[in-house]
């Protein structure tokens, strides 16, 4: 494996509450490679979003990063100032939002928001000439006459792109994409996750693809990161985890999904609920829900190695898959 | 049908609000009303068939031309210092309109940076600002206008500065609760994102969305502050003679409503109808601006 991007260990956020200190990010480990896609799976709320939004340095206040570290090119985030920080966000770092339509501002031009992307970070370029380049880039007909256009202007597939042209303006290293082809139909997210894939290819971006929708890892991400309340549970290269995933929750999240090839087989939802994230133990977080657990389970677990570039957070990793 | 989808690709949000106010016939006409009132303002040393400070008290307290004394070198008669009527009021606009200009204009400055820093920074920004805001409105607007003349003595220079003082909290108020709410949006988010600073982000993301709200109050506050500059000039706070004022012109034919109803009546209709055509052209952009209102029409 190539030296790592990025790096994440130990990452730890929390958030006061009235019921106490709550950790949306628990001891998350990772590492995204240059030009690697990373999948990023786990149901609403399991601190997927949080994670990267720390590796941001965008959680806002009275969250904050309690522990761990995020080194980004060899540097610490964590120590940056924030002027620093400020600077490597969208320069280096970028996020692509779930809904473009609000993540992208009413009262300004598409052409006025990619050209001050580009000056925010002073970049040498023509603003306007730059700006036609990017939108046609990311396959958008007429590009030059649509710069002057205002989002609600356009489809939405075409501002879930012009909304990944700004992200990319600024040439980054890294894009967080939250969810970025929930909201499109069929056709418009392949075409958005075929750009991400050309852009990998090209710059060598690196992409951390944060989804609910399995299928979409299995394609475009060669490896997944599964988490499961606030922690990671399991990941390693794509293939090998749909085939025999190494920790429970991770085949109870295949189980539940239907197959094309055998679509008379009965889908296995998980039983029971994700537990009460208020009143977490040191134990594992799945066992209430496990079939697997054990009296060990009640200890910490630690994301151990299991198996070829796999990590899997379960004392019995091995009996998972038959 | 193609010529219409590339008209509607066109238009911006702005020349959408300016078509819908195209169709409000109430809005259109009160808008000319206001524009006259404008140009007469603007043109009064051209406009005005006589000098308004010239005295002559021969024609002390003469009808307008309807009456039996009538002359059309006066049409709507003299005060009672012989004065053109016709004349002081023209004059009176310049100063009603420049100082409602003047007040709104600078305290929709002041009070939309308050309000932008106020709803983006919060924190002690946010309290500060809040707690200012909240002490000026306990304060009687006509009360707090009159101690501050008071100190500062009377003049148009000064009635600016007393008005400004108290008016920019109006606009303060709207541009912190719309920023509040722009603040949580995904573009605020997607900006920080991108690396914008709080600076860039208020006055380039934030700023675009709260301005529609901004220009509504204005023109609402434009009509109160007219009436404000009357009521200080009514009182001798305000413009000193001999410039013409429409407050001062009021109070100064008070002693003749009988004799010469004129002298009051026709500077406080001339009151009634400009600060009713910006009431209602003002009406017509909060419509017009507001889309929300126009989802099904």
């Amino acid at each position: 494996m190539s030296t790592a991007l990025l790096r994440v260990r130990g990452l730890r956020t929390v958030f006061p509450t009235r019921r106490g200190l709550l950790a949306a990010a628990d001891g998350v480990d990772f590492d995204i490679a240059e030009g690697e896609a990373l999948g990023v799976v786990g149901e609403s709320g399991s601190g997927k979003s949080v994670t990267f939004l720390s590796v941001l340095g965008l959680v806002r206040p009275p969250g904050r990063i309690e522990a761990g570290s995020i080194v980004f090119q060899g540097r610490n985030l964590g120590d940056l100032p924030a002027q620093e920080m400020r600077a490597l966000r969208g320069r280096m770092l970028a996020l692509a939002m779930q809904d473009a339509l609000s993540a992208l501002n009413p009262a300004l031009t598409i052409g006025t928001q990619i050209a001050e992307t580009l000056r925010a970070h002073a970049i040498p370029v023509d603003p306007s000439a730059e700006a036609v380049r990017l939108l046609a880039r990311v396959g958008i007909p007429d590009a030059a006459r649509r710069l002057g256009d205002y989002p609600h202007q356009f489809s939405g597939g075409m501002r879930q792109r012009a909304m990944i042209a700004i992200a990319l303006a600024a040439r980054p290293k890294l894009l967080v994409a939250d969810e970025p082809t929930t909201a499109l139909d069929v056709t418009i997210r392949a075409q958005v996750l075929d750009l991400l894939d050309e852009m990998r290819a090209e710059q060598g971006l690196a992409v951390a693809m944060i989804t609910h929708d399995l299928a979409v890892v299995a394609e475009r991400c060669p490896r997944v990161m599964v988490m499961y309340a606030w922690q990671v549970v399991e990941c390693g290269p794509t293939a090998a985890v749909i085939a025999g995933p190494r920790h429970p929750y991770t085949r109870g999240l295949l189980d539940s999904l239907p197959r094309l090839d055998d679509p008379d087989r009965r889908l296995h939802p998980i039983p029971g609920q994700v537990p009460d994230l208020a009143r977490l133990d040191a134990g594992c977080r799945f066992r209430n829900r496990c079939d697997l657990a054990i009296a060990a389970c009640a200890e910490p677990i630690a994301l151990a190695p299991a198996g070829e570039a796999r990590r899997s957070r379960c004392l019995r990793a091995a009996e998972v898959s038959p | 049908m193609s010529a219409s989808f590339a008209e509607a690709a066109a238009v911006s949000p702005a020349g959408l609000a300016m078509a819908r106010l195209a169709g409000n016939r109430t809005a259109v006409v009160a808008l000319g009303i206001v524009l006259l009132f404008l140009l007469l303002a603007l043109l009064a040393p051209w406009v005005a068939p006589q000098d308004p400070s010239d005295v002559d008290l021969f024609r002390r307290l003469q009808g307008p031309v309807w009456a039996a004394d009538g002359d059309w070198a006066f049409p709507l008669g003299c005060d009672a210092l012989g004065r053109d009527i016709l004349s002081r009021l023209i004059h009176g606009a310049r100063v009603s309109l420049s100082v409602a200009a003047m007040v709104v204009g600078i305290a929709a400055v002041i009070g939309t940076m308050a309000g932008l820093a106020a709803g983006y920074l919060r924190g002690w920004t946010d309290i500060l600002v809040s707690r200012l805001v909240d002490t000026l409105l306990g304060f009687p607007y006509l009360v707090f206008a009159i101690g501050l003349m008071a100190m500062m003595g009377p003049g148009l220079h000064n009635i600016v500065v007393a008005l400004v003082l108290k008016e920019w909290v109006f606009t303060c108020r709207v541009v912190r609760g719309e920023t509040l709410a722009a603040r949580e949006q995904d573009y605020v988010e997607a900006a920080r994102a991108l690396g914008c600073g709080p600076v860039h982000i208020m006055l380039r993301e934030i700023l675009p969305n709260v301005l529609s709200p901004v220009l509504v109050v204005a023109t609402f506050r434009m009509a109160y502050v007219i009436i404000l500059e009357a009521s200080l000039s009514f009182l001798g706070l305000g413009v000193q003679p001999p410039t013409a004022s429409w407050g001062s012109m009021v109070a100064s034919g008070r002693d003749f409503l009988v004799d010469a109803w004129w002298v009051s009546t026709l500077p406080g209709l001339a009151i009634l109808l400009l600060v009713l055509a910006i009431n209602l052209a003002s009406q017509g952009l909060r419509d017009a601006f507001d889309p929300r209102l126009h989802q099904s029409a």
